[in-house]
């Protein structure tokens, strides 16, 4: 994801504007490495160059249309005639704590900790806005309905990247709303492991510890024919 | 047809033939030669000698050490010591790591204070897809998962460190599902576990390809969820000792307002990482954008011992067509399930679950011996194919398992399920860091030190899946430990001494540098 280092055999260029000011770049960059490529540094903006992280949300136009799309920075090419930046710094967000630990009911709990959850009008400028492809609204909804499971398998991709947000018309953090419900479907509803605790239990009494002590006295030899056999 | 073109035909018409071929498996012997020919880690020039500190006269490559016998950024400026925070315990670094060691720490009663460099979540552990190693299955044991990762390792492993890392693996799961972490399911409700290279039975937990992003979520809400203050945009640039081999606190940089923040703890938990971003040997790398090795050069600088600081991962798959995925990581759990790798006449090369220095250099192998493909931007990889995985498995296999994979290539029009994608070694992981007690202490007293930036537990090559348990199982123990210290403990002196040892060290040895280390950032932008 670096600025090539590798020689560039091509020597096209693409005409993009960078939050206003116009450039010549080689095509085939993504936006992150186009705003290098024009000597931008940057610190906020940039986070693990693998569309994961949710550090670079941005948003874009391109000739054909009047619409102001979102994208991941890391994530895009540039195209002609592309204009972009990328989007705020920080998007100031109400801090919503949640403790698990003292929650009976997380179902009933979402609407005391995001009570905007049950305003949703169905415009679905979330789910337009979602560079990852999810669902939100449709996700915001399973949360409304105490559907957390479909809800959380719906947001299992969800970087946090917050482009959801800024354009919720009933200020729900559509985002917030996913990874409560991940968390409490992961906390309170989904089924234990047999074989986990059972390895846990077999841990705690011991069961392993005769092993142990015999394969740490072992030479280097005896050991890799050990984990061969 | 160009040359490019044929020889993704070669493999696309091939696959029906070779989808029920067996590969051989490398002997020991064949391994070693391997390695030695064509490995990073074994190419002499690469390497020089470190003239200063506690590892002088070891060896490591030239970025590293460039690095370790750097200027301090505060050597002309010292800040005033006047500490702006007092806390029980300092964490450095805002990733899997650090954050299970927040977590722990604060539990325990400490006063904690985070500074990560980006924001908190932004690390290795966010992109981990694969999964984590733990021994569940009735047929496996932590044992058996110990012996894996030390033949995986050469033998070099620390034998506690790893005792505990595997032995400590599945109640760490355990702590991880109890904050919400879902991890895949079988029909039967129990975890489902997959296959990785160099390990003797499935011992996978993972969530789809999103396992690391899976944990940083539910690691980074729990924190923002407690009691923790956290700096955000504030990289430590320098450690502060009393002068006398103790870790009293440390110095960091805004960089919104490029102030100097001194931060007074009892202890200290560095978790800031790897070297990604140093492009050793001109690799290309999937790590983060703030993996510049940082922890190595600021606990060296403040005389804590380095491990294996010579070593390094290089996975075997990285991508490197289109130009803009080069370095971006192809899981090892794809070759896992079927996927195959193939040289530019579509012939195998290699059992595909080989360790990963193993995989790696064969690769490096099939390209400096002409079977490589060569990209239009003229990098040269093999092909990795994965929708052999749909025949094998069945139509949907690719989409359900890989839903990052097939997203992550789609948008440059590469459809895996149809035709392979070019890859080429990819650097990856240190495997190798700064030296730590079971307890995750450093020999710098105080400084306790977690995850990739320590060093010990996985040898001279890591398996598969064992850095997502390392962070989590060594974050936690180094938030007890240093919590733990912290309550015996009053503050100490805040002192540069260290910095003034280092200059006499530098004088002696005739080492004159032009590098201000920690860099924190990688250099990519353009000056023309």
């Amino acid at each position: 994801m670096t600025v090539s280092s590798a020689k560039e055999k091509t020597s096209h260029t693409v005409k993009v504007e960078i939050m206003g000011k116009q450039h010549y770049v080689p095509e085939g960059l993504t936006m992150l490495q186009a705003m290098w490529h024009t000597g931008h540094e940057l610190t906020r903006g940039v986070g693990c160059l693998g569309g994961i992280c949710g550090a670079c949300p941005s948003k874009y136009t391109t000739p054909e249309d009047a619409k102001i799309k979102t994208a991941l920075a890391c994530q895009t090419q540039v195209e002609e005639g592309m204009s972009f930046s990328l989007t705020a710094a920080y998007y100031p967000n109400r801090k919503v704590v949640s403790d698990f630990k003292k929650m009976e009911d997380p179902k009933q709990e979402i609407f005391r900790l995001y009570p905007e959850t049950a305003l949703c009008r169905n415009c679905d400028a979330c789910t337009r806005a979602c560079p990852k492809g999810i669902d939100v609204r449709t996700g915001v909804w399973k949360a409304a309905f105490g559907q957390f499971k479909e809800g959380a398998d719906l947001f299992l991709s969800c970087v946090m990247c917050s482009l959801c947000v800024p354009v919720c018309i009933a200020d729900i953090a559509p985002n917030q709303v996913g990874l409560y419900m991940r968390r409490a479907q992961g906390i309170f509803f989904n089924e234990k492991s047999s074989h986990l605790l059972a390895r846990l239990e077999e841990i705690e009494q011991g069961k392993f510890d005769a092993e142990w002590e015999q394969l740490l006295s072992l030479s280097d030899e005896a050991i890799i024919s050990k984990s061969l056999a | 047809m160009n040359a490019f073109e044929l020889s993704k035909q070669a493999v696309i018409d091939g696959r029906e033939a070779r989808k029920k071929g067996e590969m051989p498996r490398l002997s020991e012997d064949e391994k070693k030669a391997l390695l030695s020919r064509y490995h990073p880690d074994l190419k002499e020039e690469a390497y020089t000698t470190i003239r200063i500190g506690v590892n002088k006269g070891q060896k490591t490559v030239h970025e590293v050490v460039r690095l370790l016998e750097g200027e301090s950024p505060l050597a002309e400026n010292p800040p005033d010591l006047t500490p702006k925070h007092q806390v029980d315990v300092l964490v450095i670094g805002g990733g899997g790591a650090g954050a299970s060691a927040a977590l722990m720490a604060q539990s325990a009663g400490s006063k904690v204070l985070m500074s990560t460099k980006l924001r908190l979540g932004d690390s290795n552990t966010v992109m981990a897809e694969g999964g984590m190693q733990v021994a569940i299955s009735p047929e496996d044991s932590p044992v058996r998962h110990f012996l894996d990762t030390l033949k995986g390792g050469q033998m070099a492993n620390d034998r506690t460190l790893l005792k505990t890392l595997v032995s400590e693996g599945p109640a760490n799961a355990k702590w991880l599902m109890d904050l919400g972490v879902m991890f895949d399911r079988e029909e039967d409700g129990n975890l489902s576990i997959r296959s990785g290279g160099g390990s003797s039975l499935p011992r996978l937990l993972r969530c789809k390809d999103y396992t690391g992003l899976e944990l940083m979520r539910v690691l980074k809400d729990a924190v923002l969820n407690e009691d923790i203050e956290i700096l955000e945009f504030s990289p430590v640039i320098e450690f502060l000792t009393d002068g006398n081999g103790t870790c009293t606190g440390a110095v960091l940089k805004d960089l919104d307002t490029d102030k100097r923040i001194v931060v007074q703890a009892k202890t200290v938990i560095l978790a800031t990482g790897g070297i990604g971003r140093l492009h050793i040997q001109g690799f290309p790398t999937s790590n983060h954008y703030g993996a510049t090795g940082d922890g190595l050069v600021l606990s060296y600088r403040a005389g804590a011992e380095l491990k294996f600081q010579d070593t390094f991962q290089y996975h075997p798959t990285g991508s490197i067509f289109p130009e803009a995925m080069a370095g971006l990581l192809v899981t090892e759990a794809i070759r896992s399930v079927g996927a195959q790798l193939l040289n530019v006449k579509g012939e195998r090369f290699v059992y595909e679950l080989e360790t990963r220095d193993a995989v790696a250099s064969a690769v490096i192998r099939e390209c400096e011996e002409g079977r490589g493909v060569e990209t239009p931007a003229g990098r040269k990889g093999v092909w990795l194919d994965m929708p052999l995985v749909d025949v094998l498995h069945g139509e949907g296999t690719l989409a359900d398992h890989f839903p990052n994979m097939l997203r992550q290539f789609s948008r440059y029009d590469i459809d895996i399920t149809k035709a392979p994608v070019l890859i080429y070694p990819t650097l990856h992981y240190q495997n190798g860091g700064v030296k730590i007690d079971v307890e995750g202490e450093s020999t710098l007293k105080n400084l306790f030190v977690a995850g990739e930036a320590s060093g010990g537990i996985h040898g001279r090559n890591r398996l598969m899946g064992n850095s997502l348990l390392d962070i989590v199982v060594y974050g936690r123990r180094a938030g007890v430990a240093a919590a733990k210290r912290a309550s015996a403990l009053g503050f100490c002196p805040l002192t540069l001494k260290h910095l003034e040892d280092f200059k006499t060290q530098k004088k002696a040895a005739g080492v004159v540098s032009e590098t201000v280390s920690p860099i924190l950032f990688p250099d990519y932008v353009n000056k023309g």
